[in-house]
């Protein structure tokens, strides 16, 4: 690639009028060579020069983004898309509710706004990071494009927060601009600023978890900012939840597909007991219990992120229009939310109890309630599936007090049941619970590459449907041989 | 409603509950409870917005009623039930759509069966744009690409959309709507044109494409084409065609046989392939008939392309002095290379230009197949089913 003289209004496709906006244009021109550095000192090289078949988004018209076809990663139009203008929009919460929504930062927000994006922008190219090895054990080529087409779209995630930094904070944002391509994810000297982007992704069903209970946070973050007062935010996040959508996708289907593997082998061997785990796994599956751990883990780092279940951050951002609840515009109150309470838990003389505080605080609790909700669904849905196999089996979501680091729950060993138990009791059943070393260890050693087209590993089920309708033995890679 | 049509559904099995096509539909016509997303069908226009924004693929579920199932029906469901057996009328709104069906149908039909789109094109996006709803462009320029004495007037156009998307693929046509009305009264219907610049542009990065016309006496929009001026505007349709693509397999071997502005789709699939895999030689051969060289649509710019990158064959009809010349003479005196085409599982053929050449394509194929050990009609209906044998002509 041409890194002098690129044509930045056909290599960036924007619909924010890049070719007229000098300064923005300059600043990111300065980016774009250490972008382009770290996307290919990240990913293995023969993925670099391989052909995969991904959408790029070419224009925010629904008919017009998601254009497929064989694409070179670093050859991937990065684009900078935010969703059409609303005409008339107005902030939809908070004290400044009925407003005109903000289409330059306003002064006494510039802080907090600034804040949310940086930490928003942060978890993009951390993910990248913490998945760049997984190529190299793809259980197919159709998972394999399913995770570079996550990693480019984190990317142009990284640009979307970048453009906001650059265009409508001056100095300080490009500075924080500069700063993502610095700190690096598990990094001693500058991780990335949460705690779950500094996780390793070792294996594909991490992989998988991360990206169902992990993004889907992601996408709880998006979907408050996509409320915000300060419109090119909001636009800008409304058009990377489209995108955010493929994300929940891989991780639901790829879960789903786990399990479907492990039932099938369970019903094809004969064996019906779901804890006859030695002789499951010598199917060359993982057994359900493993996975009911696994999911026991993602999901409490993930409701980890949610920070604390009382927060006057987290009040102020909605109050001041700046952060709004999950399908604000859906909630039947009156947006201000000075007079109400919400139901939050905490914990008095070592009982859980749920008392109402007032509703602006518990903001945080709030978006956690509606994720719990959403994250649920898919888990009903893999419960479908044994159902429908006959293995008598059930995944459960443990208690929100299981296993946390952050929050209320940080203070108390909480089992799965969400009884209290002495620190003694969790050490000694905490095997039971979350995955144990062997248990990684297995899952690690069915991790062996297939790239065969329509080929799949053993420990998981070929999908339902092709990506953009393609059939079962589409070569959805071509792989690069040096 | 009493005349079956087809309801829009979405696939309970595959939908992960994302609520994205729910966020794009446009007329609120997609809604939830804690089960299912389903369409109502007393709201959806059919507008496709939520198509594509959908992950899964879920959303492309359609079912011929009678009766629509209500939204209560579908938040029920855990599965899609199966297509009842009706036979789906035809309503007004689609004449169009059928029409178009129809001038593709005819133009593919000397393929012996369904055409089918190479395995490894990009997807094509098709029907943006219709009548009720044509695209605008401008006319960048209008250059003649016969000679001045030739008497036939053959026309580079180059339109420019502007701002407005409009994706489109090597092979594929657009829709050209003449001003004014027709004998009965009514506005003309658009013609079909193949495009003949490559998919990101006439010009590399730039919304712009060309279209090669030839000028028809007393054809109304090949003459309106042909006398357009720069800066003029031109109301288009389309995009139309989903299977005359190129596929995107730097190993496949393609032989392009024309005749006159059938070199159109060719002219586009050569650049793609210029500006996207410059070093990969000896995959791709012409075969390109016409009159003389002066009828000859990009004979000048064509003969600059290195033949490692594009193996050329001309043939002339009408050029004095030399005996009369014609595609299929051309494909005959390269018979082994054809032959190895044909056995190769990633050779494809396409040919494009008037219903005329069929013939003599379809038989020196016979004999180049037959002289090989191979039986034509079945070599061609292995191609074709393969996405590797196409043929358009009109």
């Amino acid at each position: 690639m041409d890194l002098i003289n690129v044509s930045y209004d056909s290599q960036i496709p924007n619909n924010v009028g890049l070719s007229s906006d000098k300064k923005v244009l300059k600043a990111l021109e300065k980016w774009h060579p250490g972008y382009i550095n770290w996307w290919n000192d990240l990913i293995p090289q023969n993925f670099q020069d391989s052909m995969v078949y991904l959408r790029t988004a070419v224009s925010v018209d629904p008919k017009g983004w998601a254009k497929f076809d064989y694409v070179k990663m670093p050859d991937y139009r990065w684009g900078i898309l935010l969703a059409p203008a609303v005409e008339g929009r107005t902030i939809p919460m908070g004290e400044h509710l009925g407003e005109p929504a903000w289409q330059e930062v306003p002064g006494e927000y510039r802080n907090m706004l600034k804040r949310l994006i940086v930490i928003q922008g942060d978890t993009e190219p951390g993910s990248v990071e913490q998945q760049r090895f997984l190529g190299l054990t793809a259980p197919s080529l159709y998972d394999m494009r399913n995770l570079f087409q996550v990693n480019v779209e984190e990317g142009r995630h990284l640009w979307a927060m970048v453009y906001l930094l650059q265009k409508y904070f001056g100095k300080d944002g490009r500075e924080e601009a500069d700063d993502m391509l610095v700190r690096s994810s598990g990094s001693d000297d500058s991780p990335r600023m949460l705690g779950a982007f500094n996780e390793e992704t070792p294996d594909w069903l991490s992989f998988f978890m991360f990206t169902y209970f992990t993004d889907r946070d992601g996408k709880m973050q998006l979907e408050s900012l996509a409320q915000s007062g300060f419109d090119p935010l909001s636009r800008t996040v409304r058009f990377m939840l489209t995108e955010e959508a493929h994300h929940m996708f891989v991780g639901e289907t790829g879960v789903g597909r786990t399990i479907q593997a492990t039932l099938d082998a369970m019903n094809k061997a004969g064996i019906t007991d779901p804890y006859d785990i030695a002789k499951i796994r010598d199917l060359g599956v993982i057994d359900l219990p493993t996975i009911q751990k696994k999911l026991n883990l993602h999901y409490t780092l993930s409701l980890d992120l949610f920070g604390q279940e009382v927060s006057t951050n987290a009040a102020n951002a909605f109050n001041y229009g700046i952060k709004g609840r999950y399908m604000e515009q859906r909630i039947d109150d009156d947006h201000k939310l000075q007079n109400d309470t919400y139901p939050v838990t905490s914990i008095k003389d070592g009982k859980i109890l749920t008392e109402d505080v007032p509703a602006l605080t518990a903001i945080n609790m709030r978006l956690r309630d509606d994720y719990v909700r959403d994250a649920s669904g898919g888990v009903g849905r893999w419960n479908k599936l044994i159902a429908k196999s006959g293995v008598q089996f059930e995944f459960k979501m443990p208690h929100e007090g299981f296993h946390r680091q952050i929050g209320v729950f940080s203070s108390v060993a909480v089992d799965p049941d969400g009884a209290i138990v002495s620190a003694e009791e969790w050490a000694k059943r905490q095997d039971e619970w979350l995955p144990t070393k062997e248990d990684g260890a297995f899952i690690q050693s069915l991790m062996k590459p297939c790239y065969e087209p329509g080929k799949y590993a053993t420990w998981i089920a070929p999908p339902k449907v092709g990506i953009d309708n393609k059939p079962g033995d589409f070569e959805y890679v071509k792989l690069h041989m040096a | 409603m009493n005349q079956p049509f087809k309801q829009h559904l979405i696939d309970p099995e595959i939908c992960i509950r994302c609520y994205t096509c729910e966020m794009t539909c446009p007329i609120e016509a997609i809604v939830h409870n804690d089960d299912n997303v389903v369409v109502n069908a007393d709201i959806c226009n059919m507008c496709m917005d939520c198509i594509s924004v959908c992950p899964t693929g879920s959303i492309d579920e359609w079912r011929v009623v009678n009766t629509a199932y209500t939204v209560e029906e579908q938040f029920g469901w855990e599965e899609l039930p199966d297509q009842q057996d009706i036979v789906a009328a035809t309503d007004g709104d689609n004449d169009q759509d059928d029409v178009i069906t129809q001038l593709f149908a005819q133009a593919h039909a000397a393929a012996g069966g369904k055409a089918k789109a190479p395995a490894t094109a990009a997807k094509p996006t098709i029907n943006m744009y219709n009548l009720g709803k044509p695209a605008t462009a401008s006319v960048q320029g209008n250059y003649r690409l016969t000679d001045g004495d030739s008497d036939s007037d053959v026309r580079h156009i180059i339109l420019d959309l502007g701002s407005l998307p409009f994706p489109v693929l090597e092979g594929q046509s657009v829709g050209i709507i003449p001003p004014g009305v027709d004998g009965d009264g009514n506005p003309h219907l658009p013609r079909l044109y193949s495009v003949s610049s490559p998919r990101d542009g006439e010009r590399a990065g730039f919304n712009n494409l060309s279209l090669t016309v030839k000028r028809d006496e007393g054809g109304v929009c090949s003459n309106f084409i042909c006398d357009l001026s720069k800066g003029d505007s031109v109301q288009l349709t389309g995009p139309f065609g989903a299977t005359f693509l190129l596929p995107s397999d730097p190993a496949a071997h393609i032989l392009m046989i024309c005749t006159g502005t059938g070199s159109a789709p060719f002219r586009g699939m050569t650049m793609h392939r210029q500006r996207e895999m410059p070093s990969v030689n000896d995959a791709l051969s012409l075969v390109f008939g016409a009159r003389s060289p002066r009828d000859l649509p990009y004979f000048g710019p064509l003969k600059k392309v290195p033949d490692a990158f594009l193996k050329k064959a001309f043939a002339f009809s009408r050029q004095n002095d030399t005996p009369k010349q014609y595609v299929q003479d051309k494909l005959r005196e390269d018979a082994d290379s054809v032959a190895a085409l044909l056995k190769d599982p990633n050779g494809y053929i396409y040919v494009c230009g008037l219903k005329a050449m069929e013939v003599g394509v379809e038989e020196a194929l016979s004999d180049i197949a037959r002289s090989a050990g191979l039986e034509w009609t079945e070599v061609r209906d292995t191609m074709r089913e393969d996405g590797r044998y196409h043929l358009e002509t009109y």
